[in-house]
């Protein structure tokens, strides 16, 4: 049963955006796990989407900070836990589609069985898209190319735990 | 063992432990290093993202390690990494090894087909060692083998093309893909064995016996290599065990490059 307070904490929560993504909230990610009140202190434990991602101690900050806005907390620390493992399918179905606007295609809910994926494009949706590579400008990302509508464009790295 | 404080009162699990992360986290901090001066000089546009990439999640898998020894109470992860002298770290020599003659910023004559090889090689020894920590007695690195194993299977695809690509690719690639392997090999059982207190590691039940892993290690190169009528020579440890802390002057110069910054605030924040 969630209480109010979790409820205004989680409110706090969707304004904080992925540094790298701005349309796309930490919630909308998946990365929040659980959020513990004691009185006036408010932890939240996160799940890192990658571990090298240079954006993850912006995040953590500005969780913080957006969670002390709140008039009744007076402490607020994130931590990292790694279990369970941030996985892409934890992106809700919201986020999916603040992606698809950011240009960025959704990760693929089902990658075939020898571990190939393929996403459609963001831009005019056509399923004739290429992968150009698998790794991108974040540890995230990956670059695709559309040849209907001729654009490059970026995928979410799809990760889960049967690799 | 579930939390730092039942290793605090386990002496001797403690002193396993401990070993282990250290040779973990220094094998990935200084590879990664090594990877890092590729940046702008890889062959191809594509491939400075993808190695880029690899290096930034490597060196992330180092921080993991490196908190983990925090939680320990080792010292703050930051000085663990760039603090300690070179006779204090346990990577492997073969990871310490230059890219090749020159300086990433003046002349470099680095060899890509040793980058290949030596990255191929490492990132399927590391997911044997991976998937075996994934049932490791210390509770905290089991789950951090989970986490590290989904950007594995990216690492291990990549190098795995590549060395595939260019081993049966015409010209001068498959000689000097050879030239490698063989290079490689002479030091690559510092990469596998888990040094000096190899029982005690396995005792505990940190990560399986290091033979046993040797052998996975060897088995599943075997698939790359027969197909392709490559030769896998028996790997050796000519340099010396860099688990033991012994090392070489490559070391101390990727040392002073890459703790830099560091020393010239130690208590700064990052």
């Amino acid at each position: 049963m969630m209480t109010t307070y979790e409820q205004s904490v989680r409110e706090m929560l969707a304004e904080v955006k992925d540094p790298e993504i701005d349309s796309v909230s930490v919630l909308d990610l998946g990365m929040i796990e659980k959020i513990i009140i004691t009185d006036n202190a408010v932890q939240v434990e996160m799940l890192p989407t990658f571990m090298g991602c240079p954006a993850l101690e912006i995040i953590k900050k500005n969780v913080e900070t957006k969670v002390l806005e709140l008039e009744w907390v007076e402490h607020a620390e994130v931590t990292f836990i790694y279990h369970p493992p941030w996985t892409s399918d934890r992106i809700t179905a919201k986020g999916r589609e603040r992606l698809k606007e950011f240009g960025i295609a959704p990760p693929p809910t089902q990658p075939g069985p020898d571990g190939e994926w393929h996403v459609d494009c963001p831009y005019c949706q056509s399923t004739y898209t290429t992968m150009d590579n698998i790794f991108g400008p974040t540890a995230c990302r990956s670059i695709l190319y559309c040849k209907h509508c001729k654009n490059p464009f970026e995928a979410m790295k799809p990760v889960s735990t049967i690799m | 063992m579930k939390s730092p404080q039942e290793v605090n009162a386990d002496p001797a699990y403690k002193q396993a432990l401990t070993e282990l992360l250290y040779q973990l986290a220094d094998d990935d901090f200084v590879l990664a290093f090594r990877g890092s001066e590729w940046l702008g000089l890889a062959p191809h546009i594509e491939e400075d993202v993808a190695f880029s990439s690899i290096n930034q999640d490597t060196m992330g898998h180092a921080a993991m390690y490196y908190q983990l020894l925090e939680d320990l109470g080792e010292g703050k992860a930051d000085d663990l990494a760039h603090g300690r002298k070179a006779f204090e770290r346990k990577n492997a020599i073969l990871l310490e090894e230059v890219n090749g003659p020159g300086h990433y910023l003046k002349e470099p004559y680095y060899d890509w087909a040793f980058a290949v090889v030596r990255h191929y090689f490492y990132a399927q020894a590391k997911k044997v060692k991976i998937d075996s920590l994934k049932n490791s007695s210390y509770e905290p690195l089991a789950q951090a083998a989970v986490k590290i194993n989904m950007e594995l299977y990216y690492h291990l695809l990549h190098w795995k093309t590549w060395f595939t690509q260019l081993a049966s690719a015409k010209g001068e690639a498959p000689e000097r893909m050879k030239k490698a392997v063989v290079k490689v090999c002479q030091d690559f059982a510092g990469v596998l064995t888990l040094g000096p207190k190899a029982d005690e590691i396995a005792g505990f039940h940190l990560i399986e016996d290091e033979n046993q892993l040797k052998q996975r290690w060897v088995n599943e190169m075997e698939k790359v290599f027969s197909p392709s009528g490559l030769q896998l020579p028996e790997v050796e440890m000519v340099r010396g065990d860099g688990r033991n802390g012994i090392h070489t002057t490559d070391l101390d110069t990727a040392l002073e490059t890459l703790s830099e910054v560091y020393r010239q605030d130690p208590a700064a924040s990052w």
